[in-house]
């Protein structure tokens, strides 16, 4: 060590030799292609924007018109409960599905089958047009007259058919997903928590679907956004969401492209919240798992303006060492 | 009918599908004694610990733990499984540590510790987190209290793992190879740990490869092999002059 600090290369005190500065590597073909890139899609884009029938003071007009905003509310809604719907039922299907028991096992299995394989659409309109086929809904005590019952009209309304065609669609497939995060947590994890006298629900509860979380996650904001865009199949139970709404717009006015601009900018705008909403749920489930929590976007833009050639900097206080990511 | 003994075994016998892992163990082991149990790999020693804390269902034979049947109860001639609840119950008066730790990641080192007195014994907070900064102080990892288990090194993790087994307080403790996994430098800190614990008089069944361990804090050292008990005796007596050919062999390889 002492040789090291007397030799020739350092000139400092500390016998740290100096920092490294070399010139970077440059890439010249990221600069050329991405120049290409950028005048394709400016030429895409203009193409669209001076359209000769193109009328684009009706999308800033309707933008924000009364009618949008509240489709807006209602889409909003419709995506809050299918996905709550959802996620508690998938959560539970994917526990029956796991289940020693047999009989609940079976159930979830015959669930999933069921909902996975018919469409979205036709189980809206199922529910839409429960009424044809049974005018009043209720229960009661099999076999006995004892029970309640109301019109199927008044129960099911266009939402709440909406809701139900989503939510009951969403919970087979969360059913997987979940199933899935389960399924990725070690044995050992089970096996120590019942070595400490933890109940079966106790080790899902507790030690299983915290850890699970991880895997579940990312899949759950994708369906999160998906269910977003889905909900406009809602439109065929005539639910005034967002599209609806543009639609019935567009068929008075008869500016149907202008009116598929309008949703499709607010479309956007929405999941892209939720794509940075799902960043940050994903870092809080992931303490314990990493050494160091990945950047938030808001970071990640910071550090790459201030960084635009060299490697991103290490935060100071982590060691290189203690960097690996999993 | 077990008499005053901590763990009896007679006769256990354990199956997986066609193959006999368990051929007929018969032991006992006294309170405060410490059991260590060697032999080859896939000799059965795991299996073994995991049927004394119901992790395994025995096939054959019979299992006591502290004078009560493991796994069953018998009313009359007959046997009857146990229920879940009381499985549970029987788990949590056992302590248990791993050779791959299998702490919880996502909880600091207290909340591992303190997680089973609050849930299982539903103690109170304040009770549970108490005793866990308590055991976590003695194992030597004070100052790690707030940590999560991937920011320990393997020695500290297996201490946090005793720790959380001795928080619900056990009449009785399994070790399935706790130092198994560990850098050659970790090893002395958990035997260290676990020596400190048999000198407070705790019952102990310690599948290790540590001789060593086993001849200064061992009372008594069984040899296993191919599912059955070959050679057992003071750990003085089976090291230095082992009877069997199997157990010499098996010696000559480990020593
Ligand atoms: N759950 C299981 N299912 C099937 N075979 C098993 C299971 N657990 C253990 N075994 C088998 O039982 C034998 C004994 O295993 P084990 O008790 O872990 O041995 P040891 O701990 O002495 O190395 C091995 O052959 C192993 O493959
Ligand atoms: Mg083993």
């Amino acid at each position: 060590m002492t040789e090291i600090a007397s030799g020739p290369s350092s000139s400092r005190a500390g016998g740290r030799p100096e920092a490294i500065k070399a010139v970077p590597v440059r890439h010249y073909w990221r600069w050329v292609s991405g120049v290409i890139v950028l005048l394709i899609a400016f030429a895409a884009v203009d193409t669209v924007a001076t359209a000769p029938q193109m009328h684009w003071q009706y999308v800033w007009q309707y933008l924000f018109g009364a009618l949008i905003l509240d489709g807006i509310t209602l889409t909003l809604e419709l995506t809050v409960a299918a996905m709550v719907i959802g996620i508690v039922l998938g959560v539970v299907l994917a526990v029956m599905r796991l289940s020693p028991n047999p009989v609940t096992s079976t159930i979830s299995w015959f669930y999933i089958w069921f909902f996975r394989g018919t469409p979205v659409l036709v189980q809206i309109f199922f529910w839409f047009n429960l009424a044809i086929i049974l005018p009043y809904l209720g229960v009661g005590i099999p076999f006995t007259h004892i029970g309640v019952s109301a019109s199927t009209n008044k129960l099911i309304t266009p939402v709440m058919a909406a809701i139900l065609g989503l939510g009951l669609n969403e919970a087979a497939y969360m059913a997987e997903i979940v199933r899935a995060g389960i399924i990725s947590v070690e044995h050992g994890q089970t096996e120590a928590a019942q070595a400490l006298g933890m109940t079966r629900l106790q080790v899902t509860r507790r030690i299983v679907l915290p850890q699970a979380m991880r895997v579940i996650l990312p899949p759950t904001g994708n369906e999160t956004i998906s269910m977003l865009k889905t909900t406009s199949l809602a439109f065929v139970a005539s639910v005034p969401e967002l599209f609806t709404r543009a639609d019935q717009i567009a068929s008075s006015t008869f500016e149907v492209v202008e009116l598929l601009f309008v949703a499709s900018i607010w479309y956007l705008f929405l999941t892209s919240i939720l794509t940075a909403g799902q960043y940050y749920l994903e870092r809080y489930f992931a303490r314990g798992a990493q050494r160091e929590l990945p950047p938030t976007p808001l970071q990640r833009f910071r550090r790459l303006l201030f960084t635009w050639h060299a490697a991103p900097p290490l935060p100071p206080d982590v060691m290189p060492s203690l960097g690996e990511h999993r | 009918m077990a008499g005053g003994a901590m763990v009896k075994a007679e006769e256990v016998h354990k199956s997986f599908g066609r193959l006999e892992v368990l051929r007929g163990i018969n032991l006992e082991v006294q309170p405060k004694e410490v059991m260590c149990v060697i032999g080859p790999s896939g000799s059965g020693k795991s299996t073994f610990l995991r049927c004394i804390n119901h992790l395994e269902k025995i096939d054959a034979g019979r299992l006591y733990v502290d004078g009560e049947l493991v796994g069953y109860q018998q009313r009359g001639n007959k046997l009857y499984e146990l229920p879940d609840r009381e499985v549970c119950r029987k788990r949590s008066e056992i302590g248990m540590v791993f050779q791959r730790f299998n702490l919880f990641p996502h909880m600091t080192a207290l909340q591992n510790v303190a997680e089973a007195p609050l849930h299982v014994k539903g103690e109170s907070r304040a009770a549970a987190e108490a005793r866990a900064r308590k055991l976590l102080e003695r194992v030597g990892l004070a100052d790690k209290v707030d940590v999560y288990p991937n920011q320990l090194s393997g020695g500290q993790q297996q201490r946090v793992a005793i720790a959380r087994a001795l928080a619900m307080q056990p009449k009785l403790m399994l070790f399935d190879e706790p130092t198994s996994a560990l850098d050659p430098e970790l090893v002395g800190e958990v035997l260290d740990a676990m020596r400190g614990l048999a000198e407070d008089g705790m019952t102990m069944i310690v599948v290790t490869h540590e001789m060593g361990f086993a001849r200064e804090v061992g009372d008594t050292l069984v040899f296993m092999d191919g599912g059955v008990i070959v050679e057992s005796g003071t750990p003085r007596e089976v090291l230095a002059n082992p009877r069997h050919e199997r157990t010499k062999l098996f010696l000559s390889k480990v020593l």
